[in-house]
């Protein structure tokens, strides 16, 4: 055998285990895996049905068809395009912005962690931007979108920079900061909990129906506000991604291979705090998006980082429409949903991960 | 017998110098005014008890670890006047700790090395793709390229590591420790491998701790006790009993080492009881 192998020619193409597809024409030099190309298809196709079966149904049904005039032929019934168009394209454009959002922030976040409990609803990130949007509503008394974001982003971005410094020891371990971000988000929850209790019942209703994340009563004015940030993070997540990438093999090896390690990270961090607080501003607190997705991508790609941003984008889009499809079903703020999915996620992923081997 | 710090004057240039420079972590630097020569194109390899402050000038050189004063010159520039990915091709570290990301292939992990020679738009040219096949040929890897790096020995590991810093091909390769984890007969391959990158035109900087390693496969030592350089020349220059009396505090008897003739280092009793 170790003859046979001497005798073969020296290969011409890097053997990668898998196929890789490689592009290199005018100018550009691109590699990707064969597997992420339709595993990402795959995720369009069903993201796409989903879309028309979440649109056609409700109060008023429609077939698939009837759904595609509505959304593409002006001529169509007016009935049709009032109720698919106006009404639920908003809902299922939002979900899919804020699944795609918190599925990137997650997978920023289990990067810079090396963990995949490292997700920004996990470590506090997303109880502070609840908490920072509850100051806004609650005591401040105003339910403006403007008002209510720019407390979710301060919430979540204050919340971050507290569980660095509270976790910073010499470095940071990742490990040190999922427990510290626990118990802030802990904390957090009980301050959320004492405003909910210290306002008027009418008030604490609004708001807690909010706080359990839900995309109902959404329209195309908060969207575009929310689809314009989103497009900017999307860009700015792309650009923090390589680095990131090189990060996952520790430090020293990252700074020989010329990154910026802190920069890099505080980067990736800015970006990733900035998508969950979009989420938590416009819908409210959705979890187990952004700790299953970019997970659940990564198995469905067999990549060797969390950190691929279309895959885990794509499945957080799933993900959230077939949620929100589920709870529009039986009535209840989608992240109801997600929550009770989640639970048992991280239970099963908690028992996987500590009691195999160690982490 | 005592033995003053004996400077051999190097004919060769180096690019590689660090001038009256203090490194070290916070407020307590472990060397002072240290100034070192990488002789150009030699195998250089420092020793040292632990502590001594060996693999801390490998961090000041490698840029981990920024000197508090004095400063590290490549070229004659200083090292920080660099950008960080023009120094990343002209440096390479083999650093002591790293680690695999779960899953990943030897190819991708080798291919990581490119980093520094990529742009956004330009992730796998054709030189990216030879640099890693040169990469994992030199290391004998080639056949292990699509096994996941968790799956493979220690030896093997070390070895995908080593590609991954070849592929970076930087002129310049410096190595913490490199043989820390491996058995005897993988340590002595690993030495090879890098004495075969030597002849090849490579400037190598390792931090050893085997004295015989060392002394057989160095072309240029650095002693180092106490954050500061106590000896440097060859092998036969600086392997005597007295310098390593002197470093490790140890008493020896140095023997021409019967394979190669290079000194060998046989340690004697520390207590009279012992042996």
């Amino acid at each position: 055998m170790t003859s046979r192998t001497t005798l073969l020619p020296a290969p011409d193409r890097v053997d990668f285990g898998r196929t890789v597809w490689t592009w290199r024409r005018a100018g550009t030099a691109l590699r990707v895996d064969r597997r992420s190309v339709l595993v990402c298809a795959a995720l369009a196709v069903v993201l796409a049905a989903l879309a028309v079966l979440t649109l056609g149904t409700g109060s008023l049904s429609f077939t698939p068809a009837q759904v595609l005039s509505a959304l593409f032929d002006p001529d169509a019934d007016s009935r049709a395009r009032l109720v698919v168009v106006n009404w639920r394209l908003p809902r299922l454009l939002f979900a899919i912005v804020c699944g795609a959002a918190l599925a990137i922030s997650g997978a920023l976040f289990q990067s810079l962690t090396k963990n995949p409990l490292g997700s920004p609803d996990v470590i506090g990130f997303a109880s502070g931007s609840y908490a920072g949007a509850s100051v806004v509503m609650l005591l401040l008394g105003t339910a403006d979108y403007l008002a209510v974001a720019s407390g979710s982003l301060i919430g979540g971005a204050l919340t971050a920079f507290l569980v660095y410094l509270l976790a910073y020891r010499n470095g940071l371990a990742p490990f040190r900061l999922i427990i510290v971000g626990i118990a802030v988000g802990a904390f957090l929850s009980s301050l959320t909990s004492m405003m909910l209790l210290s306002v008027s019942p009418q008030q604490a209703m609004l708001a807690a129906t909010w706080g359990a994340g839900s995309l109902s009563g959404l329209g195309f004015e908060q969207l575009r506000a929310t689809a314009v940030a989103f497009v900017v993070l999307l860009i700015c997540s792309a650009a923090v991604v390589r680095p990131l990438v090189h990060l996952e093999l520790g430090d020293d090896a990252a700074v020989a291979l010329g990154i910026r390690a802190q920069r890099a990270r505080l980067a990736a961090t800015l970006v990733g705090v900035a998508l969950t607080a979009l989420v938590t501003a416009a819908v409210g607190p959705i979890s187990f998006i952004a700790l299953a997705a970019p997970q659940i991508a990564q198995r469905l790609t067999r990549a060797s980082t969390t950190v691929r941003i279309v895959p885990a984008a794509l499945t957080g889009a799933v993900i959230l429409v077939g949620a929100d499809f589920v709870a529009q079903r039986v009535d209840l703020p989608v992240g109801v949903v997600t929550v009770c999915v989640g639970g048992a996620y991280l239970a099963w992923l908690l028992a996987r991960r500590y009691t195999g081997r160690r982490a | 017998m005592t033995i003053t710090t004996q400077r051999v004057p190097t004919p060769v240039p180096a690019r590689l110098e660090v001038l009256d420079a203090s490194i070290g972590y916070g407020r307590r630097p472990i060397s002072e005014h240290l100034d070192v020569r990488i002789p150009d194109r030699s195998f250089t390899v420092v020793i040292g008890p632990n502590a001594c402050g060996k693999s801390t000038l490998l961090r000041a050189v490698s840029r981990l670890l920024k000197p508090s004063a004095g400063r590290v010159v490549l070229d004659g520039r200083s090292i920080a006047e660099y950008g960080s990915r023009e120094v990343a091709r002209t440096l390479g570290l083999l650093p002591q700790t790293s680690q695999a990301p779960d899953g990943i292939t030897v190819a991708d992990l080798v291919a990581r090395g490119r980093h520094p020679h990529q742009r956004l738009m330009r992730q796998w040219t054709r030189q990216d793709e030879k640099a890693v096949l040169d990469a994992m040929a030199a290391t004998s890897v080639t056949e292990l390229s699509g096994r996941p790096v968790d799956e493979l020995s220690g030896g093997q590991r070390q070895r995908v590591w080593v590609a991954m810093v070849l592929a970076q091909q930087t002129p310049v390769l410096l190595l913490d420790e490199p043989t820390t984890f491996l058995d005897i007969a993988h340590q002595i391959d690993l030495l090879e491998l890098f004495t075969d990158l030597h002849r090849a035109g490579h400037t190598l900087v390792a931090v050893l701790h085997d004295l015989n390693h060392a002394a057989r496969y160095a072309s240029h030592l650095i002693a180092m006790r106490d954050g500061r350089v106590v000896a440097e020349g060859t092998p036969q220059e600086v392997v005597t009993a007295a310098l390593v009396k002197e470093v490790f505090d140890l008493p020896c008897q140095v023997v021409p080492d019967p394979v190669t003739g290079t000194p060998m280092v046989v340690p004697l009793a520390r207590r009279r009881d012992a042996l």
